[in-house]
């Protein structure tokens, strides 16, 4: 449908962001744009970033939700810095994300809603149509709720529900401007409203007049393609964090041969794991929404004890308030996986943004010495690998694992190459029966698992709990000798795992000037940088941290092979103190608190700040 | 309830090899004889118990079962035991609480586990006071109270534990008295036959803290006068000459003197059925003109928690079919490199 009077630009690299009211259904677009981009093969990465009310005041800036995409032919690793197209759908949207614009970028704008009372909520004294806010962009006005109103006059619905559709019209005029087809959010459209045709009829048409739109107009005389990227051989599927984490989850309880049981409480950003888990019940899941978050992971403890795999997974202060429970499970030593997608803190803090200063309380946040296994996730897709193993470590070495995600991991999304359930390891389930040998805290050689001893099975009867445990009886035992050896024993529990995980290799030269370390949802900035800065001549190398405790065996090694050491985090230097009191290194510290991912420029001048300083 | 069978067990197979360390004198050691005696009797095979436990005092409970048993943190031993039913329902799942493990810190757990109606059996211990932490006024200790943390007397209005789990939609509610081994016996069987939650409040002296809590309703010379013994179908008659008995007066629940005009035909007789009357009835608690009930005060059969879960499982597989891991995974979009 291309037009003939216009040229196609070819680009490697395009950053979109869609803002617009919370009730404007950008999100959607997001992932609609989202969904056909993946389908088309570009490498994409995307950043949701919504406001923790659910209908904020209309047209405030406070109620801006804003869907950013990055899309490539080649590998990218973060949802981009500066933005080649804006839309804005009303005066707070343009207010909030224009200066994120880069210069002589494109900005469309909805002008149906540069009303006179929108724009005094947004801000603005004057209309930024009106003086020279756009000097430096490209504008495109559309009065696009118009537009959208004129190709549905003939549709018997009210103007309301026909001005839901437009941001339909936004979706399609985007998908004009990058030379796509679409077929996918037709396919969406038509599957999600099948019991309501009229619906897929606004929402079709309205997607198609702004496609249209797009061909006709003499404002935009150029449309861009950005080719394929090229993709290892596999299938492949776009995949949002949580939603990976929950497959991981499920792929666990297949190989590990168990039901797997869920007892949480909903709370930002986690409860997606939980609706997904919830839709998985021909698994044999079970999912329980608890009476708050205690009980949630009580009811995944108790769980465990039975003989399921048990999850629970939180934020921040939903983690807070399991602390004590936590300290149960590592005392039992139960196997128990537990997710935390971190927020904005201290407190309820940024319920929707995102954050790793959660990292101490992952470590440190119970009463007693009482270490637990703690493990990262990188990317979006990384989760499902991550949870994964998480499981695997749980079961395999009967003991508690705090997974630490991020809202950024979580909520946004990449392609993935789909793996095959055949080529996932196996997972080792020893369930004790034999009466004559049991111990209950007796404990394996290597992985120092206990015996999993499970109600129903005749002749364990034996009991746990939260009091000190007697080494081989498990009885209460209030010994001193015991309390120190139990003590070690926990930690040593830890250790162990150590060696069943891969050593630490970077990304890079093995030696050099600095060495770039991180760990979760920064993984996509760190890398981006480090690779500009080794294109640009620098001696950079990158480590990314999936496990964090323990750490892997060679790390102090590693870490010793460069001059010096940066460590990029969204928290005030967590990771950094642990680095520098475990391995006496002078780490220095890139810290951002600011419920934003970094940008790749921001860590890019820190690299460049240490090579050169 | 779990699944009944012929058994050989004996008291003996529930004595574990733990020393038990309450008090002596503690109204804890009758109880813990009294479900030794009862779960021989009950049909379940020896492996399928599981006692779970918060803390305090009557939380030591599972310690002193040869059963599989788990001492969890205070106040939570409902959602341990939720998690457990969940996981194997063939459990016959136990909770030994107390009135500040279960009514205080525990509060919130209690009333959902009630609301939602899992197969599993409550045994709350309540002696009005807090044992193991030496002696502050619980939940359950009357209004003025004077205990270490209470000098002046507390200003709490106490919790009424039956209402309580009536307002909770509990589907069995019934008490009993540490000193009254034949009925705390057929109370804890009764309790375990019911399908879904039951709540027994059991009295229990603290010869410790709070001696003599329950004097009036343990001591011979005043306990038929204050003891009301619900039985299914029977009047509700009580007193040393069983001329006493319980009117309804308006909305209100009274004594009457029998006599020759007003005889046993006029008392009220006990429906345990009966969900109003089962309020009332709990609402006798605290009131010193009226006896206090115990026994059965309500029983409604409804589905349960946890056959609910299995059958909303069972009917995903019967519409979705077994779930295909490499289907879910691969999801509805994807393309081929």
């Amino acid at each position: 449908m291309s037009d003939q009077n216009k040229t196609v630009e070819e680009l490697d690299v395009v950053t979109i962001r869609f803002a617009g009211d919370s009730g404007d259904g950008m999100q959607l677009t997001g992932t609609q744009f989202t969904d056909n981009t993946a389908l088309f093969g570009n490498d994409l990465s995307t950043l949701p970033d919504y406001p923790a009310e659910i209908r904020a005041p209309a047209g405030s800036l406070a109620g801006v939700s804003s869907f950013q995409l990055q899309f490539s032919n080649q590998e990218i690793h973060t949802p981009g810095d500066d933005l080649d197209v804006l839309v804005a759908m009303n005066p707070a949207a343009l207010k909030v994300h224009l200066a994120d614009l880069q210069e002589n970028g494109m900005v469309m704008v909805n002008t149906a809603n540069f009303s006179k009372k929108n724009l005094k909520l947004a801000g603005y004294e004057v209309s930024p149509l009106e003086d020279n806010t756009f000097d430096n962009y490209r504008l495109i006005e559309v009065d696009m709720t118009k537009l959208v109103a004129t190709a549905l006059e003939n549709l018997d619905m009210s103007p309301k529900l026909k001005a839901r559709s437009t941001n339909m019209f936004a979706l399609g005029l985007l998908y004009w401007l990058y030379e796509r087809d679409m077929d996918s959010s037709i396919n969406f459209i038509t599957k999600k409203f099948a019991k309501k045709p009229e619906i897929i009829t606004a929402n079709v048409k309205a997607l198609k007049t702004g496609y249209f739109y797009g061909e006709t107009i003499e404002a935009i005389k150029t449309t861009y393609r950005v080719p394929k990227a090229e993709f290892s051989k596999g299938t492949y599927r776009n995949i949002m964090g949580n939603h990976a984490a929950a497959l991981g989850l499920v792929a666990a309880a297949e190989k590990a041969g168990l039901n797997l049981f869920y007892g949480g409480y909903p709370i930002t950003p986690a409860s997606d794991i939980l609706h997904y888990l919830a839709n998985f019940k021909n698994f044999g899941i079970k999912t329980f929404q608890a009476e708050d978050e205690i009980a949630g992971v009580c009811s995944a403890i108790g769980a465990s004890f039975a003989g399921d795999l048990a999850v629970t997974a939180s934020s921040g202060p939903g983690i807070a308030l399991k602390g004590e429970a936590l300290g149960l499970a590592v005392m039992t030593e139960l196997p128990l996986v537990v997710i935390n997608v971190q927020r904005g803190g201290p407190s309820t803090g940024l319920p929707t943004k995102t954050e790793q200063s959660d990292l101490f309380q992952a470590m440190y946040g119970r009463n007693g010495e009482c270490p637990m296994v703690v493990v990262a996730p990188a990317t979006p897709s990384d989760c499902f690998n991550v949870l994964f193993e998480a499981c695997k470590i749980a079961l395999e070495h009967m003991i508690p694992v705090m997974v630490l995600s991020d809202g950024y991991v979580a909520n946004g999304s990449e392609p993935w190459m789909i793996p095959t359930v055949d080529d996932l390891p196996q997972i080792k389930v020893t369930k004790a029966t034999d009466p004559e040998s049991f111990m209950p805290y007796s404990h394996a050689e290597g992985t120092v698992a206990r015996p999993w001893a499970v109600p129903g099975t005749p002749g364990l009867e034996h009991r746990i709990g939260g009091l000190e445990k007697e080494d081989q009886t498990g009885n209460v035992n209030y010994d001193p000798d015991n309390h120190h050896y139990m003590n070690l024993h926990r930690q040593n529990k830890v250790d162990a795992i150590a060696n069943y995980i891969p050593e630490a290799k970077a990304y890079g030269d093995d030696s050099g000037e600095l060495l770039v370390l991180g760990w979760g949802g920064t993984h996509g900035a760190i890398r981006s940088s480090v690779e500009r800065a080794q294109k640009a001549g620098h001696s950079v190398s990158h480590l990314h941290l999936r496990h964090i405790n323990p750490f892997p065996k060679n790390l102090g090694e590693v870490l010793s092979n460069y001059k010096k050491v940066l460590i990029p985090e969204l928290n005030l230097g967590q990771l950094s103190t642990m680095i520098r009191a475990k391995f006496l290194v002078d780490a220095q510290g890139l810290n951002k608190v600011a419920g934003k991912p970094f940008t790749t420029t921001e860590v890019y001048n820190k690299i460049l700040q240490m090579v050169k300083g | 309830m779990a699944e009944v069978l012929e058994t050989t067990l004996t008291r003996k197979d529930f004595v574990s090899d733990q020393e038990v360390r309450w008090c002596p004198g503690c109204g804890d050691y009758a109880i813990l004889a009294a479900v030794q005696k009862v779960f021989p009797e009950l049909g379940v095979k020896k492996e399928n118990f599981l006692i779970v436990s918060g803390i305090g005092c009557s939380s030591r409970f599972p310690y002193y079962m040869d059963t599989y048993g788990f001492h969890s943190i205070h106040g939570r031993a409902p959602a341990f035991a939720s998690g457990a039913k969940l996981a194997n329902p063939d459990l016959s799942v136990w909770i030994v609480t107390g009135d500040g493990d279960g009514m205080s810190i525990g509060g919130n757990h209690l009333i959902h586990v009630l609301r939602r109606n899992l197969d599993l059996n409550i045994l709350m211990f309540n002696n009005r006071i807090y044992g193991l932490t030496k002696g502050q006024y619980s939940p359950t200790s009357e209004l003025g109270k004077v205990t270490k943390s209470t000098p002046m007397g507390s200003l709490d209005h106490p919790f009424n534990p039956p209402s309580l789990a009536l307002g909770s939609g509990a589907t069995f509610v019934a008490r009993t008295i540490d000193r009254e081994l034949k009925h705390m016996a057929s109370i804890i069987k009764e309790s375990h036959s019911h399908k879904g939650g039951s709540f027994v409040e059991i009295y229990q002296n603290c010869n410790i803290f709070n001696d003599g809590a329950f004097a009036d309703m343990t001591e011979k010379e005043t306990k038929m006068e204050t003891q009301l013994i619900l039985e299914q179908g029977q009047p509700m008659i009580f007193g040393k000459d069983k001329d006493k008995g319980i009117v309804l007066i308006g909305s209100q629940l009274t004594v009457l003197q029998l006599s020759e005009d007003r005889n046993v035909d006029d008392v009220l007789v006990h429906n345990s059925g009966d969900k109003n009357m089962a309020r009332l009835l709990a609402g006798m608690t605290y009131n010193g003109d009226l006896p206090t009930p115990i026994g059965v005060l309500y029983k409604e059969e409804r589905a349960t928690y946890d056959e609910m879960m299995t059958a909303q499982l069972q009917s995903a597989i019967d519409s979705k079919g077994p779930g295909d891991l490499d289907a879910l995974i691969k999801g509805s979009n994807t393309w081929t490199v």
